[in-house]
């Protein structure tokens, strides 16, 4: 809590940010957290609800096991300890959304104590200790002006499985809690057990924001902000709110603890409710349901599925494969981003060269052609194999790179093989100095101005006569024998 | 309504216990369709006097009673239960039959599912004629806190038939079902069961399902059956009682055949008579009764012996912090937004302050609002927290006494059935009604009240057998080798 501000840390006027996360992560278990529905995304108002769902009279919750294994991969993922015995309980409070007035969380006893998230800041990995993680199930939603002079609900969402994690407020910039943010996501993801996809609401977030003079260990008034519905959201809101908070301080007023709402169309935050109008929400342990137990035999039977997670993972791809920091993150972000890059290195392609590919023209295709499920990439462009083929046909000197990226879009949706398609077109490029040397002569005496001024020294006018050769050539021509070539015809 | 069939032939069918009844069905004696308009003629003919039900289902009674004999004709077995018409506490619900829990915001409330112990009495072929009056939302031991009507005593119709499942006692002591369904939180299948001298069983904890049943306080409410003899209470527990998937709170353990070894007698038990539940006040005749009772069982082998609970006096208040901080939560629903009563205002904040305003009862938002205070911040330690310590407790005394017992013998209440009206203005009175079954919800322990003798006035008077957890056989054993060796349950109010 008092460690010394971190070099990325936000500091203005002698105040440092004391940030704390509450994330709600809607789990992807295929029926809700206590009933059969489904808990699928979307769908017609009112279609995926039963009498549970919608707290009719009488009705009982029966808890989804598949839901507490997912809670339990979390809680490892994050080094928590899992309590062998945890219990729901409600939290009470009116509102349209809220089927049986009270919602069916866990309060005194969670399942998940004591972990940390592992974050990059700057290229150095930090940890941000995290409170608790725990089970609840979401609420309905409200549909304003639906209708005229009212509103309407809509209960598909009521009873989705929902995991809260509790950071603790050990974030000090807008900047890493962005990151801390996109870490959880990422871990969440390998998972297979959130989308987290913020638009949609299956991975949602408020912050607890606070100043204080730095050096201090006390901790300021703390402002909750609700109502940021993306990363950039949640940083600009933070940031917004920092800043309100110390010019406040400095202008003499007092930080009253309150509720703000973030407002991304005018950029700012508004209060909303203040402590005195907050709930009492009276929870109490839920009588419905037993208390929950999980034997350590399920714990472990649960880490034995784990896969290897973002973090070991960029670790591993500096240094089996040889990768820069920021390269290792960016392929291991998402699992089958990182499962792709090590398709293609299984199927013979250099690491750097792969890494090139992925992280450039294969991720780009992916986010023109919205091949992208927030969870997974339904289709890749391209196959693993097909980017090693490419990437070797390179590397052997058989195509030049310029030629590789135009055979890529003819690859779409096929499993054509490059080398199949370079040999039927004769697109290898062309190495004999022979011919080389005749086209490099004309392109001389083509353009005597630039060839003058390359032989003054000019050494950036090498490009346009490269360029020139290469079309010639069709663009077959190995670029680094043309450039060689071509000093060489200039120097005698 | 017009029945057909002669008067002597309906009055000896509806005079017919649950397995003499089903047994006849079974022996083609009778078509269930017989017994059913039996019943509904009986209904008919006591129904100005007692007024039990809320509602009749006729239709849909005789045609399950068709679909009974069609089964019977076809060579099937129709169940234990075959062809039986039956009553249901109208907070248990019953698909496309209103279920209102006595109370006014719910009062056009139709279930789309059944309650898992409805579903259970038709898979064991009882016909449902109709849904019995209530305390609203079980909360009461009068059933004078019905918003929908008023249920009076079979025995003496200027008195209460005891509460919360007041239709239910009345409607069997009447003989207007053969057995009903009653719920019983605090003793709101006991209680009416001893005012209206019937035989009435408030289950262990956990052996019957709560799905569908319209919930009170979650942690005590249990469905219990309402029935003329303790051989009836046997097989409509075995009916409803087992595993349900839809509760979490309902026990795996096997459902035994309670019918088997009733008859095996009291000889060589361990009967304790707990001290503190033979109180000073309490009415004399219901003293003398019950250790006339004790006595009997003595006789008949078994050993008598006097135990202590010493946190009973504790026992009501624990019950009104754990019961009404449950229902404060529990009645939430109720708000006007999805079903039920919706009185519209300017603001969400006033439909909701209307609409529970006007669909709640006196009791029930007094209960509300004690709940709600129990466990607001600050209060939540010294009240919701103690009372479940306290709980602890009271379950121990049990424990420690049921160790050396096979099960306790005590009085129900202290008196017989009180005027209708005598304790409406004072709740604190009202609730001391309950201070001899309390302990037991408290507890999760079984418990059976059988008929064991009458006031002065004729007002029934029972006989409470406290069993162990999941020892229900035990204790029907006993109140079966009682009523042996009794005429009280023979008793009936109307002829």
């Amino acid at each position: 809590m008092s460690e010394p501000a971190a070099s990325g840390a936000w500091t203005l006027d002698g105040y440092e940010a004391v940030i704390g996360l509450e994330v709600h992560a809607e789990l992807l278990t295929r029926a809700k957290v206590f009933c059969g529905c489904s808990a699928a995304f979307g769908g017609e108002p009112n279609t995926n609800v039963c009498p549970v769902c919608l707290g009719m009279p009488g009705v009982l919750p029966v808890l989804n096991r598949r839901v507490v294994e997912f809670a339990i991969r979390a809680g490892l993922a994050s080094s928590c300890a899992i309590a062998p015995r945890s219990r729901f309980a409600r939290k009470n409070y009116f509102y349209p959304d809220l089927p049986k007035g009270y919602q069916i969380s866990m309060y005194e006893q969670p399942l998940c104590e004591h972990g940390w998230v592992e974050l990059l800041v700057d290229g150095r990995p930090r940890r941000v200790g995290l409170t608790r993680i725990h089970l609840e199930e979401d609420t309905g939603k409200n549909v304003h002006d639906a209708v005229a002079g009212g509103s309407l609900v809509d209960f598909n969402r009521s009873g989705v499985p929902l995991l809260e994690i509790v950071g603790e407020p050990e974030i000090r910039s807008p900047a890493e809690a962005g990151a801390y943010l996109r870490a959880l996501r990422s871990v969440l993801q390998y998972l297979e057990i959130c989308d987290g996809n913020m638009e949609e609401g299956s991975f949602r977030c408020d912050a607890n924001v606070s100043v204080r003079p730095l050096g201090a260990t006390a901790l300021g008034t703390k402002v909750e902000i609700k109502n940021m519905n993306s990363f950039r959201n949640v940083e600009r809101a933070v940031a917004w709110e920092l800043q309100r908070q110390v010019r406040a301080l400095q202008a003499g007023e007092r930080l009253v603890q309150e509720t703000r709402l973030w407002d991304p169309e005018r950029e700012e935050t508004r209060s909303m409710r203040s402590k005195e109008h907050a709930h009492d929400y009276r929870y109490f342990p839920e009588p419905d349901l037993l208390p929950l137990e999980v034997p350590q035999e399920w714990v472990d039977e649960v880490r034995a599925t784990l896969p290897e997670l973002p973090g070991p993972r960029r670790r591993r791809f500096e240094r089996d494969h040889g990768l820069s920091a920021y390269d290792a993150d960016v392929l291991t972000q998402r699992k089958d981003v990182a499962d792709y890059f090590e398709a293609g290195i299984a199927a013979g392609a250099q690491p750097k060269e792969m890494a090139n590919w992925v992280t450039t023209e294969i991720l780009r295709l992916v986010r023109e052609r919205k091949l992208d499920d927030a969870l997974v990439i339904r289709d890749w462009p391209v196959t693993p194999a097909q980017v090693a083929a490419l990437s070797q046909l390179v590397d052997a000197g058989t195509i030049n790179r310029g030629t590789a990226k135009q055979l890529l879009p003819r690859l779409l949706g096929t499993d054509d093989d490059p080398a199949a398609i370079v040999r039927r077109e004769g697109l290898a490029q062309v190495s004999d100095r022979g011919a080389l040397e005749q086209a490099v002569r004309d392109v001389i005496a083509r353009c005597p101005e630039q060839a003058a001024q390359l032989r003054a020294g000019k050494d950036k006018v090498i490009g346009f006569l490269v360029g020139q050769v290469m079309k010639a050539t069709g663009g077959k021509a190995n670029p680094q024998l043309v450039q060689e070539l071509l000093k060489a015809a200039l120097a005698s | 309504m017009s029945v057909p069939g002669s008067p002597a032939v309906s009055s000896a069918l509806h005079e017919c216990s649950v397995r003499e009844a089903a047994a006849r069905v079974r022996r083609r004696q009778v078509s269930s369709v017989e017994l059913t308009r039996a019943a509904l003629a009986r209904i008919e003919a006591v129904e100005p006097r007692v007024g039990a039900f809320l509602a009749r289902c006729e239709a849909e009674a005789l045609a399950a009673a068709e679909a009974i004999d069609r089964r019977v004709a076809a060579g099937d077995d129709p169940g234990p239960l075959g062809g039986v018409p039956v009553g249901v506490k109208d907070n248990i619900c019953t698909a496309g039959v209103r279920t209102t829990a006595a109370s006014r915001i719910l009062e056009s409330f139709v279930p789309a599912y059944d309650a898992t112990v409805t579903a259970k009495l038709r898979h064991a072929g009882a016909v449902i004629v109709g849904k019995l009056n209530c305390d609203e939302f079980a909360m009461g031991s009068s059933t004078e806190n019905s918003a929908l009507g008023r249920t009076r005593n079979p025995w003496d119709p200027e008195r209460v038939p005891g509460g919360s499942s007041g239709g239910s006692g009345a409607a069997v002591a009447a003989r207007a079902v053969h057995a009903a369904l009653g719920t019983d939180t605090g003793g709101s299948v006991r209680l009416p069961a001893a005012f209206c001298g019937v035989v009435g069983l408030k289950p262990t904890y956990g052996r019957v399902s709560r799905y569908g049943v319209i919930a009170y306080a979650s942690s005590l409410d249990q469905v219990g059956p309402v029935t003329r003899d303790v051989a009836d209470a046997a097989v409509v527990l075995e009916a409803i009682a087992g595993h349900d998937p839809a509760d979490s709170t309902a026990s795996p353990r096997p459902v035994p055949a309670y019918q088997d070894g009733l008859d095996a007698g009291v000889r060589g038990m361990r009967l304790g008579l707990p001290r503190e539940y033979f109180v000073e006040g309490m009415q004399p005749e219901v003293e003398q009764a019950v250790r006339a009772a004790v006595r009997e069982l003595e006789r008949l082998g078994a050993v008598i012996e006097e135990v202590s609970l010493p946190h009973t006096e504790y026992a009501i208040a624990t019950y009104y912090l754990i019961a009404t901080a449950e229902a404060s939560s529990n009645l939430a629903r109720y708000d006007g937004v999805r079903y039920g009563l919706r009185v519209p205002g300017q603001s969400l904040g006033e439909m909701y302050e209307r609409s529970r305003a006007a669909g709640f009862g006196a009791e029930v938002k007094r209960r509300i609002m004690l709940g709600t205070y129990a466990l607001s911040a600050g209060y939540y330690d010294a009240y919701y927290l103690k009372a479940q310590q306290v709980r602890t407790l009271v379950r121990r005394d049990f424990e420690r006494a049921l160790e050396r017992c096979d099960a306790l013998l005590t009085p129900v209440a202290p008196t017989t059935a009180f005027r209708i009206g005598e304790k409406v203005d004072d709740p604190l009175t009202m609730y001391l009604s309950d201070i001899m079954t309390i302990s037991v919800n408290l507890a999760g322990l079984p418990a059976l009240v059988v008929p064991c003798g009458a006031d002065g006035a004729g007002l029934p008077i029972g006989l409470q057998v406290i069993g162990r957890h999941f020892d229900e056989a035990t204790m029907l054993r006993i109140g079966y080798a009682h009523e042996l060796a009794s005429d009280w349950h023979r008793r009936s109010p109307i002829p």
